[in-house]
Formats: C-alpha cells, sequence, structure tokens
C-alpha cells in the first residue's frame, strides 16, 4: 500500500474519531490495520436512522398539521455527515496545492431519511420545509492514493559528448603521440641481438624476460613448485580473475575502498621490487649485485647501457 | 578579383566537384566529413560514428567524464592500438625471416641489408615491450577506479585473459631472434612450466617440442606467435570490447 503522509493519516483519524464517537488513538489504530474496525458499532446507528422514516412516512397526516417533527428527523441524520463535512475541505484545500498527492475522495450522498416525506410536507406547507438540510452532499477522505507517472523513466539522464570530435580527436593525438614516441625510440636505441644460439654454452646468469624476473627472482627464495607454479597459477591467475567476484564491495570511490587499494599498491610495490632486483640486482649465480659497481647483467638493457 | 582569389575559387570547385562525385559519393557513406556538403551538426556528427566501420567500435555519444585524459590516460585504446603497430611490423617482419636454423642470420640481414628492416625489427621489440607495459597499467588504472565491479566484473576476467596472451605473445616472440639471449630466455621460462604438478614434463616436452630448446622449439614458437595467440587475442579483444559497451560503456564518474 501507498505510504499515506502522516498528516492526513492523523486528519482523517480525527475524522474518523468525530464521526464514529471513538477517540483518535483508536481511529488511528483502526486506519493502520492494529485493531478490528469498529464499523459493526456504526451500522446499527445507520439503521435506527434507516428506521426513522418509517414513522416519519407513516404519520404524513400529523406532518400536515404540524412540520415540526419531520423537521426535526433529519437532525440526527445530519449529524454523521456534518463532522466529516467539515474535515475534508481543509484536506481537500490543501491537496489542490500539493501536486505530487492526490485525494481520492468518495462522494457520499446521503438521503436523509426524510427524502420520502417531502411530498406531503410539499403538498400543505412548502415555505416551511427547508430542503437543504435534508440532502446532504457531503465528502469523506477515504485513502490516498500517490501519483505515478504512467512512463517512467528507467535511469537518469547521463551527461554525454558526441564522440566525433570529443573523443576521437583526443584518442588520434594519443595515438600519433605513441606513434612518434615508439619511431624516436627506435630510432635510437638497437633491439639487442647476442651471438647466434647455442645450447652448450650457457649464459651467466640465465635471464628470462623483464616481465617474469619477478618470478624468477622468487625461485631463487623458494621451492619452484611453490614459486614457479603455485604463485603464478593460484595468486596470478584464478585469485587474479575472481578478483570482482571477492570483492563485493559496491563502492568504487577510493575513499570508501581503502583495504582493496592498499591489496593492489601492495602488489604493484611488491612485483615491482622483485621485478627491479632481478633485472638490476642479480649477477652471475644469481648473487647480489650492485648495478653502479657490478655493471648491469641484463642483456636485454645491452643498448641502453652503451647508449652516447 | 585577385590571382590569389581566382586560384581559391578554382580549387573550391575543383575540390566540390571531386567531393560530390560519384566515385566519392560510393566510397564515403553519409555524413562523412569527406562528402561535398558536410557541415558540422549534431546529426552529421552521429553519421560520423555510425557510417564508418571502423568508428563504429565506438558509441554516437560518450560520458562526457570519460572523455578526460586524466581518467582513461587512452590505456586501453593505446594497447589496441600497439597490437596494431606490433601486426603490421609483425607482418612486414615475416618477408624476411625463416625460423629455422637460418633465423639468425635473417635477423642480421635484417638489420644489415635490408631497408627500414632494423628500424622496423626495433620498433617490433620495443612495441612489445611497451604494449606489456601499457597493458598492465590500463589493468592498474581499471582497478584503481573500482571499474571492474558489476556489471564489469566479467570484462575484467577477459582483461586478465588478455593480459596473458599479451604476456604469451611477447614471450613466444622471445625466441625468434635466435641468440643467445632468446634461447637462454626461452630456456629458463620453459623451464619454470616443467615445475607443473603431475603434467610438468608433458607441458616443458609440448612447449619445447623435445626436452630442450632446438629450432623445433623456433619453429612451434613462431607458428604460436604470428598465427594462434594473434587469433585467439583477436577474438577475447571483440569481445572486451564489445562487453565495454554492453556493460554501459566507461565506468564512473568516480
Amino acid at each position: 500500500m501507498v505510504d499515506i503522509p502522516e498528516h492526513l493519516l492523523q486528519r482523517s483519524a480525527e475524522a474518523r474519531a468525530k464521526a464514529l464517537g471513538i477517540s483518535v488513538e483508536q481511529a488511528m489504530a483502526e486506519m493502520k490495520g492494529q485493531s478490528d474496525p469498529t464499523i459493526i458499532s456504526k451500522e446499527p446507528e445507520v439503521k435506527v436512522i434507516d428506521e426513522t422514516p418509517a414513522p416519519a412516512a407513516e404519520t404524513p397526516a400529523p406532518a400536515t398539521e404540524t412540520p415540526a417533527p419531520a423537521a426535526e428527523t433529519p437532525a440526527p441524520a445530519a449529524e454523521t455527515p456534518a463532522p466529516a463535512a467539515e474535515t475534508v475541505a481543509p484536506v481537500k484545500e490543501e491537496h489542490a496545492a500539493e501536486t505530487t498527492e492526490k485525494v481520492a475522495a468518495v462522494k457520499i450522498e446521503e438521503k436523509a431519511p426524510i427524502a420520502k416525506t417531502p411530498p406531503p410536507a410539499k403538498a400543505d406547507a412548502p415555505d416551511e420545509v427547508d430542503f437543504a438540510p435534508d440532502v446532504k452532499v457531503t465528502q469523506r477522505l477515504l485513502t490516498v492514493v500517490k501519483a505515478k507517472p504512467i512512463q517512467k523513466p528507467v535511469k537518469e539522464p547521463i551527461d554525454k559528448v558526441n564522440t566525433w570530435p570529443h573523443l576521437m580527436l583526443p584518442e588520434f593525438v594519443a595515438l600519433m603521440a605513441m606513434t612518434a614516441f615508439l619511431i624516436f625510440l627506435s630510432a635510437i636505441l638497437q633491439a639487442p641481438l647476442l651471438e647466434e644460439a647455442n645450447p652448450n654454452v650457457t649464459p651467466n646468469p640465465a635471464k628470462a624476460p623483464w616481465y617474469f624476473l619477478g618470478l624468477q627472482e622468487m625461485l631463487s627464495y623458494w621451492d619452484p613448485q611453490i614459486a614457479g607454479v603455485m604463485i603464478p597459477t593460484v595468486v596470478g591467475l584464478i585469485l587474479w580473475m575472481a578478483f570482482p567476484y571477492i570483492d563485493r564491495n559496491p563502492e568504487t570511490h577510493p575513499s570508501k575502498r581503502k583495504f582493496a587499494i592498499m591489496f593492489y599498491t601492495f602488489f604493484l610495490a611488491g612485483a615491482g621490487t622483485l621485478t627491479i632486483i632481478g633485472v638490476l640486482f642479480r649477477g652471475p649465480g644469481w648473487n647480489w649485485v650492485y648495478p653502479w659497481i657490478d655493471g648491469i647483467w641484463f642483456d636485454d638493457l645491452l643498448d641502453w647501457i652503451h647508449f652516447e | 578579383m585577385s590571382f590569389r582569389d581566382r586560384l581559391k575559387e578554382t580549387r573550391a570547385k575543383a575540390s566540390d566537384g571531386f567531393r560530390g562525385g560519384k566515385l566519392m559519393s560510393s566510397i564515403f557513406r553519409p555524413g562523412s566529413p569527406f562528402r561535398k556538403g558536410y557541415v558540422d551538426s549534431p546529426r552529421n556528427r552521429s553519421y560520423v560514428v555510425m557510417n564508418n566501420v571502423l568508428y563504429h567500435l565506438h558509441p554516437v555519444k560518450v560520458k562526457r567524464h570519460g572523455v578526460r585524459l586524466s581518467y582513461t590516460l587512452c590505456l586501453g585504446g593505446l594497447s589496441f592500438f600497439l597490437f596494431i603497430v606490433l601486426t603490421i611490423t609483425g607482418i612486414w617482419l615475416m618477408f624476411y625471416f625463416r625460423p629455422t636454423e637460418l633465423a639468425y642470420v635473417d635477423i642480421q640481414n635484417l638489420q644489415t641489408t635490408i631497408a627500414f628492416g632494423s628500424l622496423v625489427r626495433n620498433m617490433h621489440r620495443w612495441g612489445a615491450h611497451l604494449m606489456v607495459l601499457v597493458v598492465f597499467l590500463h589493468m592498474s588504472r581499471v582497478f584503481y577506479h573500482g571499474a571492474y565491479k558489476a556489471p564489469r566484473e566479467f570484462n575484467w576476467v577477459i582483461g586478465v585473459i588478455l593480459l596473458l596472451l599479451t604476456l604469451l605473445l611477447s614471450f613466444t616472440g622471445y625466441l625468434l631472434p635466435w641468440d643467445q639471449l632468446a634461447i637462454w630466455a626461452v630456456t629458463v621460462g620453459g623451464n619454470m612450466a616443467g615445475y607443473v604438478p603431475v603434467v610438468g614434463a608433458q607441458v616443458k616436452f609440448g612447449l619445447f617440442a623435445g626436452l630442450e630448446a632446438t629450432t623445433a622449439t623456433l619453429l612451434r614458437f613462431y607458428v604460436l606467435h604470428v598465427l594462434f595467440f594473434p587469433f585467439i587475442i583477436v577474438i577475447f579483444m571483440a569481445v572486451h570490447f564489445w562487453r565495454v559497451r554492453k556493460d554501459g560503456g566507461i565506468s564512473g564518474p568516480l
């Protein structure tokens, strides 16, 4: 069910309490469905009202003489709708101002029991019968229906720009810059080419490509089963692929995912350190060397070192 | 009318005649800046992307924050671009390279006697190192932006596979010059594969096409390098790019 604003609920409860003669708290409880509604208690009242026309109809003759009792009878009937009419009026005014809510008010046309009697009364004393209290048109607040658009936008509009030229021009510039950088690099740095491959002559040290040197460095610490197989496949592949399924924190801002940021930064630092050690600080026999004392033992960097 | 103005008019007329001709209209689809009467309008800006097979990788519109260079540093695009550069230079190198005992001589000839041979070989080698680096940086950028989170989890998985394939491409290419650096680097790497539990020896044998790196290994790595891995990586790249769009374009803003 729609959430009814509290002030409307309160006003409705007051009206109901007044109409049924119960306390506001009880009326509120009834409306919230916390206690049984007291509608049953109202029904006999209605019956009583319904029964009143009988004596009124039975005595058309005296009514002709004395319209006063006939005029009296509507009084009890008018009692119930009157307060309801009072309370609904301000509610309606308020809703004219509120655009988001709609009040479904039900018109209740309560014909006073005397409605049947007017003909005789009319016949004899037309001047003295006031029709206004006989036919009461009242409105009562039954429920509040929140306004909903027929078509609901699924998502908020996003601030977008045309791909051409706003994305493609920077991309083009980046590609050109990268091409220029690569050609420049290739023009000044010669790719290494050592002696022809000879399986009988093992260089010391024999180093893997730079991106595997972190692994090779780890191989010198631990058993190859762990450093060469377990860590690359379990940590490097399986854990890495499964990472989005492990990290279920939906936040993307760095301040709300400090652990993940820390984790990755530690990984970067660790991998970077191991790789740098493997590339620069390992010499013959995988012994520790200082590149500024013992030189660089990494042939892929050959031309970088001898570059003049 | 000055000579300068007349020249300008003649040139404009010739240009319009050429650009409005049947040939150009048949090559370039409506909305192309190469056709006559192109004006800068939102409609034509859309057509530029929609009516071109290459630009079609992109959507017509992208999120404004994603266009900022500082957000992506263009790393994903540059990875792809480096792959294209490596494909072009690699095909060129294939003309002069035989994966046999002659491999080393071919590389020597390439560097000494073939025009631009040295430059293209250098571009291929440094470009490959650069690609490993750029792909890794791209992954780091994605991680720090939390861009692997729902709904992009699976694209991260594909990305890790692409990184692995990049490393494999680089590693298989490392052997091809057939010098001491190549053969021993690959021996070290291949020996690591031998530590795989249970099937280690078989994996190593399959990788080396024997017990150690020989010319049979060279041929094997060559085929993997120029045919098999490029084929696989292109398929994964296609899925990767497709998923980027299907998962709602670039992530963020933060």
